[in-house]
């Protein structure tokens, strides 16, 4: 189908079609990868602004080399270099970055709904790179894209996040996509961190281990946020280990052909010893591979999406056009 | 040529179209001598079957393989701030094209634009030692200094209209309609 957003805010939001036409679109741009000349100039003379009012390395290099790949300027805005810094409210940044004319912000921050903020008060594309506890659209997205790329569906997989489900954005957007792809989700950590609310949304969730993960094809290893626990929430580290860390031995009551994932910074010997992190049922760095892939897609696709205005004065015919050319055979140009 | 209704009209049915793609790999043999390095690269979406049917003809005429590539161009078009992003389909082109003889292949020439995004797309896989261009319709109308070296038919057309080519796998069913636009 069509892409016609202006922006990726979350995935709760998106239909089954949209997720599966960001997957399509993101398969080509992972051959464009492999290729010794990268770059396409779809972007060419836009300007993405990384907007991380939140600390991030593997996310914001992975936006910036994904707009770099589609021949994008990139400007990156990082909180402690900052005029948020001084009091400048977030709408004010974005407002001036848009002054500057960006064309794209990619925000990370602390409060959710901050990119619907700005999407509400901005003409440019404003991607989620994560909001609080809220969502991180793009992990979501490169999860899913790893898990069919490896297990070849998404309908009837039996996926298990096992963490700190409470307080990540990680989580969130793993099970809105897979639950939208037929995906059996169960959560699993300890109660403080895994409510049964989940129950609502149709996840299953357990507290023990090896119920989680005994008919497991998936296992997604969430990582233990150390910055963001409330101590009375969480065990300590060591009773967290003990009880819901994976290891060689821990991992015999799974399936021989689970598929290990994780998010990344992983916190060897907490949530994951080495042996398990690095061995072959591990994909963790294949997620990074694939997340380059997501965010171009996501880039490309968002940058033809338009603000409803838009479409009603200047590209109705033009933007009506594009949506037929997509249902027949061949227009050509 | 039949009638499906007032508005649409069969342009070329299965046969026609056989002829014709016998007809433009002689056209092809003719121009480009026997132990030339020719390869095809079928533009996506309507080059791509085009293009493999030409390379099937050619193989005959020369007793050999004609390799066959297929070019997605969406990136390199230049109207991508003026519509819904294009799907972007997989360039899958498994040989050098470096000192080859590429020949682009499109179902039909319009403005130009696709070939110019076209000639963009395979720079950026090599250095060909020239290119050309084969279209099954040229409907007219063009909007750049291209023009193709091959062309299987030549229509007149409305800008528009709209030339949809249907090549499906089963040849008996391959056909060129001509659907004319409200006015």
């Amino acid at each position: 189908m069509t892409w016609t957003r202006k922006d990726l805010l979350d995935l709760q939001s998106l239909s089954p079609e949209e997720i599966i036409t960001i997957l399509d679109t993101a398969r080509v741009f992972k051959d464009i990868g492999a290729r010794p000349r990268k770059v396409m100039p779809a972007l060419r003379g836009k300007t993405v602004v990384n907007l991380f009012v939140e600390p991030s390395t593997r996310t914001r290099i992975s936006f910036e080399l994904a707009a770099l790949r589609l021949a994008a300027d990139v400007i990156n805005f990082t909180a402690e270099a900052s005029s948020l810094r001084k009091g400048e409210t977030l709408k004010d940044t974005a407002r001036n970055l848009e002054a500057l004319n960006a064309d794209f912000i990619v925000i990370r921050h602390s409060a959710a709904g901050a990119p619907h903020f700005l999407s509400r008060v901005l003409k440019a594309h404003v991607i989620n790179a994560g909001d609080g506890a809220h969502e991180h659209p793009t992990q979501g997205l490169l999860d899913v894209f790893t898990m069919l790329e490896e297990k070849k569906r998404i309908a009837g997989l039996r996926v298990t996040i096992l963490g700190d489900i409470l307080y990540s954005r990680v989580a969130r957007s793993n099970i809105w996509a897979l639950l939208k792809l037929g995906a059996h989700v169960t959560l699993c950590g300890p109660p403080t961190l895994v409510p049964r609310t989940f129950e609502e949304l149709g996840c299953r969730v357990t507290h023990d281990l090896e119920t989680a993960i005994k008919d497991a094809d998936v296992i997604n290893l969430l990582r233990i946020q150390h910055e963001r626990q409330r101590k009375t929430m969480f065990p300590g580290l060591g009773e967290y280990t003990s009880l819901f860390g994976i290891n060689r031995a821990r991992l015999k009551s799974a399936p021989p052909d689970v598929l290990i994932m994780h998010p990344g910074p992983i916190n060897r010997g907490v949530e994951v010893d080495s042996e398990v992190a690095d061995g072959s049922q591990s994909v963790i760095l294949k997620q990074v591979t694939n997340g380059l892939a997501v965010r171009m897609a996501i880039l490309y696709l968002v940058n033809g999406g338009k603000l409803p205005q838009e479409l009603i004065e200047t590209d109705a015919g033009r933007a009506s056009d594009a949506l037929n050319s997509q249902q027949t055979t061949s227009t050509a140009e | 040529m039949s009638t499906i209704n007032e508005k649409k009209r069969v342009l070329l049915d299965a046969t026609a179209i056989a002829n014709i793609l016998q007809h433009m790999a002689k056209e092809l043999a003719k121009k480009n001598h026997p132990g030339t390095d020719v390869v095809l690269v079928g533009i996506q979406t309507g080059g791509v079957q085009l293009a493999h049917r030409l390379a099937e003809q050619l193989g005959k005429l020369w007793g050999r393989t004609v390799p066959v590539g297929q070019l997605d161009i969406s990136m390199y078009r230049d109207d991508l701030d003026h519509r819904f992003a294009p799907k972007v389909h997989p360039t899958d082109i498994l040989f050098d094209v470096s000192d080859k003889t590429v020949v682009l292949v499109d179902d039909v020439f319009f403005s130009g634009r696709t070939t110019r995004a076209a000639l963009d797309a395979l720079a950026e896989l090599g250095r060909p030692k020239r290119v050309q261009l084969a279209v099954l319709i040229d409907r007219g109308h063009r909007e750049l200094p291209i023009r193709p070296d091959f062309v299987g038919q030549t229509i007149d057309t409305a800008p528009g209209d709209r030339v949809d080519v249907q090549l499906p796998d089963n040849p008996q069913e391959c056909k060129v309609v001509l659907e004319k636009s409200a006015e």
